[in-house]
């Protein structure tokens, strides 16, 4: 499949989601259907560096609260447009993966993710201490109820949003699968020495799998004020984003792009059924009983169940 | 035009240990050079230094490609590589998770070695038809001489015009070390590169070398300048001849 074929697909695919959400005609259906939709940007965007190059990211939640945080200045400062907002969310995610990447990647294995993971805290503290975006005590943001131009229901409209991030962040992925960028992180990720060996510019490969994976998340967290309307530094930074991000791609599997969205769609569903049903408490415990059932029955994800990934994807776009 | 390569005074190490003290070597344009001596000399080191994954705390290394002189210390790896500078590392080191093809692929990942890929892979295939063969397995899953083609042929990928050889020998059965060492001759002789090439493997290593080094505890102890100066040498008869 040709990349615009498969964007029109996606593009396509989406309108249908959305026009089936709109036809149930309930709220609540946008409301679970946006967190799923932003775990699918998350997860995606996170195997852009853990799945393709081997660097396990825990620090998931800063790059996702930040760019949060940051739509709360804007909002304080000078209102913009959703999507400029986004954009810039990501652009603030993008330098602190940027940032981060030349900090820490001389770090590697369980190094890289502490390291990551101290930076969530970093970020974190820094933000507790700011109190133009309300510090410790958190932020309100007021949600218009309905978009100004085309007076659509705002939670659609954060919706729809989401659902464009989807398309972009999977047709990226699968770009990235396919192109010497792939290639190189593959390489990386399989042994770094050799790469370097091999002449591939690892550093440099190693900073735009940071910055990419970065300003994704960014981007699925910059509308969260909005669809939250109160922001605390605790729940913004919850570790459950980290670990429910790094459990979807295992879940679904890491090695192509199919993984983290089957993945995403399976768990975050799975943790929003249950969440009404009986409590989002159980909400980190379906992570961990799934983490453990699917590493023993899939150790490849589910994906690895079809064959996808592992150089068989490859193999078939090169004959 | 050939290629040379100059170290001079090169001393390195990882933090406080020493691995290398002022050590010099010259390999000329067109000749195979070995570096011999046995575990935890400095021979890795030593190669590690030209392809900038080490970095010499004092010295200088020169690679003199087609007439200009490159200055490698401070430079980063794929600059080197880009130079015309090829590298099999030691225990091959291939990506065992990619397929053949992938791995060789990979070694054609610089600028420069891109227009001319199809070409550089249909060599690999003909110096190394087992390699065609197997061109869609997974490069984990080969033996150990199979591995050592690959890594061969992932270096020549780049086109380079200096190769340098980590241990060609290590980890295979006598008859396929015999096989390796004839196939770098083969290989230089038909694209005309210059060789370092490290190793423990004496007999076998002298039967290619033009000249070649002995290297004791991170400094040169003898410099042969033929075959039969290396092989008349009382510290060699010593240390791998058992004489």
């Amino acid at each position: 499949m040709r990349g615009w074929t498969f964007l029109l697909l996606a593009v396509l695919v989406a309108g249908a989601v959305y026009a089936a959400a709109a036809a149930v005609n309930n709220g609540y259906v946008f409301f679970a259907g946006y967190v799923v939709l932003q775990y699918v940007v998350l997860a995606t965007a996170w195997n852009l560096l853990g799945g393709y190059t081997g660097y396990v990211n825990f620090g998931v939640a800063g790059f996702f609260a930040l760019a949060a945080y940051g739509t709360v200045a804007i909002e304080k400062l000078a209102p913009l447009p959703l999507p400029a907002v986004i954009l810039a969310g990501g652009a603030i995610s993008g330098l602190l993966g940027l940032g981060m990447g030349y900090l820490t990647l001389r770090l590697r294995g369980v190094f890289f993710s502490i390291a990551t993971l101290a930076m969530a805290v970093v970020a974190q503290t820094f933000v507790v201490n700011w109190n133009f975006v309300g510090g410790s005590a958190g932020a309100f943001v007021i949600r218009p109820q309905f978009t100004a131009w085309f007076h659509i229901d705002y939670i659609h409209y954060l919706f729809l949003l989401m659902l464009v991030l989807c398309v972009i962040v999977l047709a990226t992925a699968r770009l990235i699968e396919r192109s010497r960028l792939g290639d190189g992180f593959a390489a990386i990720r399989d042994d770094e020495l050799a790469a370097e060996a091999a002449g591939v510019p690892t550093l440099r490969l190693k900073l735009i799998a940071t910055a990419l994976s970065g300003a994704f998340m960014g981007m699925a967290g910059a509308p969260l004020p909005y669809y939250v309307t109160y922001l605390d530094p605790p729940s913004a930074f919850s570790l459950s984003y980290a670990v429910n991000t790094i459990a979807m791609p295992l879940i679904g599997g890491t090695a192509a792009w199919p993984g983290p969205l089957i993945g995403a769609l399976l768990l975050a569903t799975l943790q929003q059924l249950v969440t009404v049903t009986i409590s989002s408490a159980v909400n980190l415990l379906i992570v961990g009983l799934m983490l453990v059932g699917f590493i023993i029955i899939a150790p490849r994800g589910i994906i690895g169940w079809f064959g996808i990934g592992e150089g068989k994807l490859r193999r078939r776009k090169r004959r | 035009m050939a290629s040379s390569l100059t170290l001079s005074g090169v001393t390195a190490g990882y933090g406080a240990v020493h691995v290398l003290e002022d050590v010099s070597i010259a390999v000329p344009a067109g000749a195979t050079v070995a570096l011999l001596g046995t575990n935890g000399n400095g021979k890795s080191t030593l190669m590690k230094c030209v392809m900038g994954l080490v970095r010499p705390s004092a010295g200088s290394i020169v690679a003199e490609i087609d007439g200009v002189r490159h200055e490698l210390v401070g430079r980063s790896t794929e600059a080197i590589v880009a130079l015309g500078i090829g590298f099999v590392p030691e225990g091959r080191r291939l990506f065992p998770k990619l397929t053949v093809t992938e791995n060789l692929m990979l070694g054609a990942f610089r600028a420069a070695a891109r227009p001319e890929i199809a070409r550089n892979l249909d060599f690999c295939f003909e110096t190394f038809p087992r390699l065609r063969e197997r061109a869609g397995q997974l490069a984990g899953s080969m033996s150990g001489g199979e591995q050592q083609m690959v890594a061969l042929a992932r270096a020549l990928m780049s086109a380079p015009r200096i190769l340098l050889i980590d241990e060609p020998s290590v980890g295979l059965a006598p008859v396929l070390v015999r096989r390796t060492i004839d196939k770098i001759r083969e290989l230089k002789d038909s694209r005309q590169l210059t060789v370092l090439m490290a190793e423990q493997n004496f007999t076998q290593a002298i039967r290619i070398a033009d000249q070649g080094y002995v290297i004791v505890h991170g400094r040169i102890a003898f410099e042969g300048a033929s075959a039969e100066a290396l092989n008349n040498n009382e510290l060699i008869r010593k240390f791998y001849l058992g004489m």
